[in-house]
């Protein structure tokens, strides 16, 4: 059945979705970021570190017992979608994500974060020009993934053009960015990791790469976050065993002369949620 | 130890690395409220005063969740808030070397766990507020903490436990990647 392009109730489908999905992802951790956090408690070996955990661990818990965000910065909202063939690519799936931001950021409530670039005003309600990001992608259901995604690690996330010889200085690049972050994003982080594609696509996969789960790791993966957690920077920058609790890795075939490599820094909040959107 | 404010000559004692549980008013402020401050001077004695670096999500007078804000950001706007009596400065992430020699002799940086908003929340009750017009992220907000479990990051000493890890970090750093630190800015 093809949907009428300009179908409010499909719009209102998707803002109801968002505005679950939003409140999901803000109140609960999703299970494998949860795991990795009570693994990582029960490994520390240091004893601020370990503390710094109990910390956290007490605060997902009160979180969802007080059904409150995890975190006073519930991010700005990225959002992902997947498109079925008979859903038409139409402003009625962007108008109905931004209906559901609004309305998540008064229910939640959700702090409201989104501003000018310059002149710096806020918008009150989490919507700006562009914002929320929509990403879509083809796929069997028409599904809403939510990436409330916070300014701390955000802003300590790098971007190199590196040259094609130098390859074998990811794992560097990688390390390099989070001794430059310290305890700025709230570790113990998740690194989503993007490597190829153009300037802008290796970041686009860096983001991408937050939405795997993280309780598998490949060779590669394992070998970069080996390489974070040897620097001991630790819960919070306050040094220790678990600086960052996985790293995941996206890839895409780029120019022969070029090699972008791409950090995006994810704080232990690592929240994502996906609804599936009733129709 | 347990702190409650106003603080005094105690928070001398206190060195990086220990655990305080700190009770009493204390004031939230982000940049735009040191900026304000620095400008129109500030709202609350700050004799023996703790700041708190942070922007609550506040719903009908109440606060929902109220965790710490990267300190940082305020490290070239915290000098007058020390040089007026402010004894503790509450956030995440440590502070730049500007603070850690205004801190000495007189307060310490206090590290809550970054993200522990709900357990923050549940540990504070909201009193009032200054400068509401700088928005709910941006205002000061008068807060009553009972028993907030921080870990002293700076102390009065010059013990910044944050460098002490960062420095760490750079040798593992340089020694995994073989690094010659001579060349290296």
């Amino acid at each position: 059945m093809m949907v009428n392009p300009a179908d409010p109730a499909l719009s209102s489908a998707l803002a109801d979705a968002t505005e679950r999905g939003l409140a999901e992802a803000e109140i609960r951790l999703p299970p494998d970021v949860l795991a990795a956090l009570r693994r990582a408690a029960a490994a520390e070996k240091d004893e601020i570190a370990r503390r710094e955990l109990g910390n956290i661990l007490e605060n997902i818990a009160l979180a969802e017992e007080r059904q409150v965000p995890i975190c006073q910065d519930t991010g700005v909202p990225v959002v992902y979608l997947t498109l079925p063939p008979d859903v038409p690519f139409s402003p009625a799936l962007f108008e109905g994500v931004r209906e559901g931001v609004q309305r998540a950021t008064a229910a939640i409530p959700l702090r409201p974060n989104v501003v000018d670039p310059l002149t710096r005003e806020n918008t009150n309600d989490n919507t700006g020009v562009g914002m929320p990001a929509v990403h879509v992608t083809p796929g069997e259901r028409l599904t809403v993934t939510v990436l409330p995604k916070g300014a701390g690690s955000e802003n300590v996330s790098r971007i190199g053009m590196l040259l094609p010889s130098q390859a074998g200085e990811i794992p560097r690049f990688v390390a390099e960015t989070m001794l430059l972050a310290g305890g700025k994003p709230c570790p113990p982080v998740i690194l989503g990791v993007g490597i190829g594609g153009t300037f802008d696509m290796a970041a686009a996969l860096a983001k991408e790469a937050l939405l795997l789960p993280v309780d598998t790791m490949d060779d590669y993966e394992q070998e970069l976050c080996d390489a974070v957690n040897a620097l001991g920077i630790g819960p919070m920058g306050l040094g220790g065993d678990t600086t960052a609790l996985a790293v995941k890795v996206k890839r895409a075939g780029c120019h022969t002369a070029s090699l972008p490599v791409a950090v995006n820094v994810q704080c232990w909040a690592c929240r994502r949620a996906t609804v599936e959107v009733k129709r | 130890m347990n702190l409650t404010t106003p603080l005094g000559d105690e928070v001398l004692d206190l060195r990086a690395g220990d655990t305080v549980m700190l009770s009493g008013t204390i004031y939230t402020a982000r940049d735009e409220a040191h900026l304000r401050m620095m400008e129109e001077g500030i709202p609350f004695d700050p004799e023996g005063a703790a700041v708190y670096h942070c922007g609550p999500v506040v719903q009908d007078g109440r606060l929902v969740v109220a965790g710490p804000t990267t300190s940082a950001r305020m490290n070239r706007l915290t000098g007058f808030l020390i040089d007026a009596g402010v004894r503790a400065l509450v956030g995440k992430g440590g502070m730049g070397p500007e603070v850690v020699e205004q801190l000495r002799g007189r307060g310490v940086y206090l590290a809550l766990t970054g993200g522990c908003a709900a357990l923050a929340a549940a540990r504070m009750r909201l009193s009032g507020v200054y400068f509401e017009d700088l928005g709910m992220a941006e205002a000061v907000w008068i807060i009553e903490a009972d028993n907030l479990p921080l870990t002293v990051g700076i102390d009065a000493h010059g013990g910044d436990l944050f460098r002490a890890v960062r420095e760490k970090a750079k040798t593992q750093f340089h020694q995994r990647f073989n690094i010659n630190q001579d060349t290296v800015s």
